[in-house]
């Protein structure tokens, strides 16, 4: 805890942004885990919900100069609107079918976004500094002091919901949502209550996000960003709240990490070196999505459980150890 | 105008219900909306321009060439992944075919770059044929007549070949096809051969009228899949009519109401269709047991 405070002091600047933009996607993955991962609701078009917040939290600073705090709120409750309308036939579909309205809705959700003259149309939205008050956050380091307690509060909301009535509720439902009828777990509230939970940590990311890159256009919030969220939850275990907080770190790491691939050394030199001889050198920075696909099949193939899995089975080791 | 725009619509709609079809084969055999669908067939197609343009070879051979590849590619995707999945319930099967989507995409854009190509095709899109006030090029013709002979061969092979038997088999029960002396996995593997191969079909055929980019497959895949989704995923007939209405459908709202939300309004007829039938429009609806 204290080191979280300590951080941004003894670090350079570009690595509080790193932490910053992590910080965002943990808010991301939380919510989408208690949607995939405690309630089994598959989502493929979360990158719709968090553009929701992102352009309502901007939009409202800079047309109708609502301030910081009311925007956000007022943002998440609508995307948490939209996940609510989205549940609703949520509660008739599942697997593929689900997979394909979420889908379409991250789509069309761009597309309007992309048409219409009041989001900035394909240029976006430049994004002015975050005021509080009468104090304007200036650089990463007063942006982090904002964005860290928030998610750490998020984060402990969603542990509190999965470990109470509601999340036994959300996880009786994926395990089986006939016997959670029966037992009197009332499943069209639940469903859609898990939608918008879930579409409502989104739309707060989506508000924080703008600040931490400044500049909000379509691009940034396509089909591909969905699947990103996705994998975080997957890789970081599904149904655990570790899970999502330790896969929204290392997959924003690796998304980072990634961009500029020809700079790691030794990988880098390699890499280089193999896309002169056989591929081209201009897509080299596509190596990243071949690496995050890599990494999602090899996840459910080896440790369906991620990295959260992974940390239980070395613990366990550790415990019982020479046994 | 009316009867040209359903023309237009039937050539790809033909398209989509080829796409939807290779879907819903493999989501028959392995349960799985197979989202690496559209990248086989992108780097199918990319496959067979590399044999064309670079390796110059003949027409005939490099798409054979790129058909051949396709099914070894769907065959090797089920092989490596799909078989070895600890826990195959349906999340961890999409997220495996998510993941082969990733890889290919980013596969083809770090060969081939992001730059656009185009693959020369030996049928002409600008040489029309005139019926009365309906003018038709002679790649949509070819791009109809080649879907609907896919489609009848499919539906022959489905019924009168053994091995067409079989997989039906397999797709139908898992543990009788097996009792019954079938290698499952075996035919499990062919399915996804299948599958490609008629995705790879859809691709080539789609490649002389879009730009060759590794974004190629990307909005006919999920036109594809609203075809599936559409016309209902547990028959074959299904789709192939959802396709063909899609196509149709989506070119009359483009000329009529809107072209700005033409790729949109797909995805308002699956929300609108699975609101009143969840299985689609021929699915049959299933019944959970407990």
């Amino acid at each position: 805890m204290s080191g979280l405070i300590a951080f941004p002091f003894i670090s350079p600047n570009y690595y509080v942004y790193m932490l910053n933009y992590m910080a965002v996607n943990v808010i991301v993955a939380m919510g989408l885990n208690i949607l995939i991962g405690y309630t089994g609701q598959i989502s493929l078009g979360h990158a719709g919900f968090f553009a929701i917040g992102a352009y309502v939290t901007v939009l409202f600073i800079d047309k109708l100069h609502v301030p910081f705090f009311a925007a956000l709120f007022v943002a998440a409750l609508l995307a948490a609107a939209f996940g609510f309308v989205l549940g609703l036939p949520a509660l008739r579909l599942e697997g593929p079918y689900l997979a394909i309205a979420t889908l379409g809705f991250g789509m069309a959700i761009i597309q309007v976004i992309g048409r219409a003259a009041v989001f900035g149309g394909r240029n976006g939205l430049l994004v002015s500094k975050m005021s509080i008050g009468p104090y304007v956050l200036n650089t990463d380091k007063e942006l982090y002091f904002m964005i860290i307690p928030m998610t750490v509060i998020l984060v402990f909301a969603a542990r509190n919901i999965v470990k109470t009535r509601v999340g036994r509720a959300l996880v009786s439902i994926r395990d089986s949502d006939i016997a959670a009828e029966t037992m009197g777990v009332n499943v069209t509230y639940y469903k859609t209550l898990a939608f918008a939970i879930s579409a409502f940590y989104a739309g707060i990311a989506g508000g924080l996000y703008a600040f931490v890159i400044g500049f909000i256009n379509p691009g940034s919030f396509t089909f591909i960003l969905s699947i990103l969220f996705l994998s975080m939850v997957v890789v970081g275990g599904l149904g655990s709240v570790l899970g999502a907080v330790m896969g929204g770190i290392f997959i924003s790491f690796l998304n980072l990490k990634l961009e500029s691939v020809q700079y790691i050394p030794g990988f880098g030199d390699m890499l280089v070196i193999i896309s002169k001889k056989w591929m081209s050198v201009t897509g080299l920075p596509n190596i990243s999505s071949i690496i995050f696909g890599l990494i999602l099949i090899l996840i459910v193939v080896i440790e369906p459980l991620g990295l959260y899995g992974f940390w239980i089975r070395t613990k366990k080791y550790w415990k019982t150890w020479p046994f | 105008m009316f009867l040209q725009l359903i023309i237009s619509g039937l050539s790809i709609g033909s398209l989509y219900a080829l796409i939807a079809l290779a879907m819903v084969i493999i989501y028959k055999a392995s349960e799985v909306p197979n989202f690496a669908q559209g990248e086989m067939a992108m780097i199918s197609t990319f496959v067979a321009y590399a044999l064309l343009i670079t390796a110059k070879a003949s027409f005939v051979v490099s798409f054979l060439g790129a058909l051949l590849f396709a099914v070894l590619l769907g065959m090797f995707i089920e092989f490596v992944a799909l078989r070895r999945a600890k826990d195959p319930n349906i999340l961890n099967l999409i997220i495996i075919t998510l993941g082969f989507e990733m890889v290919l995409y980013g596969l083809a854009s770090w060969k081939w770059g992001a730059e656009q190509k185009h693959l020369p095709f030996p049928i002409s899109d600008t040489d029309v044929i005139q019926f009365g006030t309906v003018v038709v090029s002679h790649l949509d013709i070819a791009t109809m007549v080649v879907a609907l002979i896919v489609m009848i061969t499919l539906f022959l092979f489905f019924r009168y070949t053994k091995l067409g038997i079989a997989m039906k088999a397999t797709q139908q029960n898992v543990i009788a096809a097996r009792i019954n002396g079938i290698r499952t996995n075996r035919i499990t593997s062919f399915t996804w051969g299948l599958s490609s191969l008629i995705g790879a079909v859809a691709g080539i055929l789609l490649s002389p009228v879009a730009t060759l980019d590794p974004n190629l497959m990307m909005d006919p895949l999920l036109k594809g899949f609203a075809a599936a989704v559409l016309g209902g995923m547990t028959t074959l007939i299904g789709p192939v009519i959802g396709g063909y209405l899609l196509g149709v459908i989506e070119n009359l709202f483009g000329a009529y109401v809107s072209l700005e939300f033409k790729s949109v309004v797909a995805f308002l007829i699956i929300v609108f269709v699975l609101w009143f039938k969840p299985s689609g429009l021929f699915g049959k609806h299933y019944v959970k047991k407990v």
